[in-house]
């Protein structure tokens, strides 16, 4: 294993930047951005893939070669949906691999927590690689794991929402007792936010939105992946006290509480 | 990763190098860290000479720590020893295989007297603790368990490592928590005091923290034996140890206790320095890296130390405790596995810790809310759910 790589499964990542495919304005921008991005994990709608084995609009601008495709399931209700998505998106792009994102709520699009773990368990009886995206729910995170998942994707914020890290407090617990790699997924609006993210730990962030809507995405890509780096850099580093700590340093009270203890030995 | 895997990665002496490496620099950075965020190195610099001069802060910092979790309450309970028989031979314990003792194994009515001491002094919460032999196995102890369930809310065991399905049965009869310590990380410093018994086998006794978790025991305390090797190290790896179980059994409670070795019948060995001020240091540093922990403040220690050092850190303590079978009702004058620091009463002790403004603790947990019986003497129910 090369120093400072992220392994998912068994399979190396020197970049810590994953990139959705969606919402760009042409399979050409699209093929640039996620160059400029240093990527190597790049997440694929199901819906926009053609089960029939024809070559479909999205993976005809992909080169497989470079980057690992990584379905989503988005657009599934259930676990029985996900599942047999799933099975199809196998056929269809020869990957056990599979981001597992189930929301029945199509205003906000929040991950439902028990159709997940349902699918998640089903799912890596079927052989399946499972990343989930769930809401930055600590407890959830755990079951995931024990249920095999190989990763856990939790939200940032509302996906799609650009406001950044809003759930923090719950993923520094997550990132504190995961066992599996933590990839903040959604509502990652600015190359700052992704650098705050891996400052606090997380193994990767997937950004799409952020990359695919801005004036020029191609920059944009290039600005994320800066700031990965510098995340990810900053947290080998290890951060001086106090840093991203919201409480202050205490100060020591007048009584003191050592004192009975006399002197440290020279 | 099995915490025998991960402990085989790390060297004891290498552990014990890179603590007294730790600057003053490493031990401010670890005071920074917010809560709960406290990492095995700013855990190593806590615990290193280079943090001596900052135990005022820790000291401050811990106590903070404890009463934002636990409030101003401490947990008292009693060691009940059930047994001194045991086919261990270990330099530095009473009940040593080679010592020419008197062996007792209590009879359940035996367990009965002692219980009935023990509830009259208050106790609601009581430690069985007994030696390694095939004497005192799964069926002993279940029948053990079963007999005081009637009597006492919290039911805790310190004894001999057992497989998974002993302690999942240990489980369906009622135990609430299992103390295993460690005694020592260091592979050396272990054979040379474990000289022969089962207890001389290491890797069995370091998987037991992991048997427990896939059990489904509620708790599970784990300890060094401050003294047998270098303490900085041990509690290193107590706390490599305490930081493995919370990640993979997550869903179990924890607990941390922090004997030293005292005065016993048998040899004399050589016993690392450890002093009251390394105590605190070491209990300090353990709130910092786990705020929910539970700490144990062991009666080994003086009257006067408890009285100051209960505050920083602990959550609980024994009282008037005996270390003997049937030392509370049969036999109180037999040999005690080890010397007893503060002779007061369990009440004497609650009295002081409410003069100091903290709550004592007797009862924390309802055994019918694990499908329990209530207890014999009619433990309150809840009216509300009756009416």
């Amino acid at each position: 294993m090369s120093p400072g790589a992220l392994t998912i499964a068994g399979v190396e990542f020197s970049s810590r930047l994953f990139v959705g495919t969606g919402k760009f304005s042409s399979g050409d921008v699209m093929r640039r951005s996620l160059e400029a991005s240093g990527t190597q994990l790049v997440t694929v709608a199901l819906g926009r893939v053609r089960t029939g084995g024809e070559s479909d609009d999205i993976i005809g601008h992909l080169d497989c070669a470079r980057y690992r495709l990584l379905p989503n399931t988005s657009g599934t209700r259930t676990a029985r949906e996900a599942v047999l998505a799933a099975e199809l998106a196998r056929e269809a792009l020869e990957t056990h691999w599979l981001k597992l994102e189930i929301h029945p709520d199509p205003k906000y699009l929040m991950p439902d927590p028990v159709e997940t773990l349902l699918a998640t368990e089903m799912l890596v009886k079927r052989g399946f690689i499972v990343l989930p995206y769930v809401h930055a729910d600590p407890v959830l995170c755990k079951r995931l794991e024990e249920a095999g998942a190989a990763a856990v994707m939790p939200l940032g914020s509302p996906i799609g929402s650009n406001l950044g890290l809003e759930s923090r407090v719950f993923l520094e617990i997550i990132i504190a007792q995961s066992r599996v790699p933590v990839v903040v997924d959604a509502g990652l609006g600015a190359p700052s936010h992704a650098a705050a993210a891996l400052e606090m730990g997380a193994d990767a962030v997937l950004v799409n939105t952020a990359i695919a809507a801005a004036e020029d995405p191609v920059a944009m890509a290039g600005a994320f992946r800066l700031g990965v780096e510098a995340g990810r850099a900053a947290r080998e580093a290890g951060a001086a006290g106090h840093a991203g700590a919201r409480e202050p340093a205490h100060a020591v009270a007048t009584s003191p509480l050592t004192s009975f203890l006399g002197e440290a030995p020279p | 990763m099995s915490f025998v895997e991960l402990w085989r990665r790390h060297d004891f002496a290498a552990v014990a190098r890179r603590i007294a490496s730790k600057t003053p620099a490493d031990v401010r950075r670890a005071l920074g860290r917010a809560r709960g965020s406290v990492d095995l190195e700013d855990f190593a610099a806590l615990l290193s000479p280079a943090a001596g001069p900052f135990l005022e802060e820790m000291a401050q910092a811990a106590h903070q720590r404890t009463v934002e979790r636990f409030g101003r309450t401490m947990r008292l309970f009693a060691p009940l020893y059930l047994s001194n028989a045991c086919a261990n031979v270990c330099t530095y314990c009473g009940f040593s295989a080679h010592n020419r003792i008197r062996r007792k194994v209590l009879t359940e009515a035996e367990i009965l007297a002692e219980a009935r001491v023990l509830r009259s002094h208050g106790f609601d919460s009581v430690l069985l603790v007994t030696g390694e032999t095939a004497r005192v196995g799964r069926d002993y102890l279940s029948n053990a368990l079963r007999a005081l369930r009637p009597h006492f809310s919290g039911l805790w065991i310190e004894v001999q490592p057992l497989a998974v399905d002993d302690y999942a049965a240990l489980a369906a009869d009622g135990v609430s928590a299992v103390l295993v310590y460690q005694e020592t990380y260091d592979p050396g410093a272990y054979s040379r005091h474990h000289l022969s018994g089962p207890k001389a086998d290491i890797e069995w006794r370091l998987g037991t923290p992991d048997r427990l978790g896939a059990a489904g025991v509620k708790r599970i305390g784990l300890g060094a034996l401050f003294g047998l090797s270098d303490w900085r190290a041990d509690a290193w790896f107590t706390g490599l140890h305490l930081r493995h179980v919370e990640t993979v059994h997550w869903r179990t409670r924890t607990a941390v206790s922090f004997p030293r070795l005292r005065p016993h019948e048998g040899t004399d060995i050589p016993v690392t320095p450890f002093g009251e001020r390394d105590l605190v240091q070491a209990a300090c540093a353990f709130r910092l890296l786990s705020p929910e922990a539970e700490l144990s403040l062991s009666t080994r220690e003086s009257e006067a130390f408890r009285n100051r050092a209960f505050r920083l850190g602990f959550t609980s303590m024994s009282a008037g405790s005996r270390t003997n079978p049937g030392g509370y009702a049969s036999e109180p004058e037999s040999l005690e596995q080890f010397a007893v620091d503060d002779s007061r009463t369990p009440a004497q002790v609650a009295e002081f810790l409410r003069s100091q403004g903290y709550q004592p603790v007797w009862k924390d947990w309802d055994p019918t809310y694990d499908g329990f019986d209530g207890r014999a003497r009619g433990a309150a129910r809840p009216q509300a759910l009756a009416s």
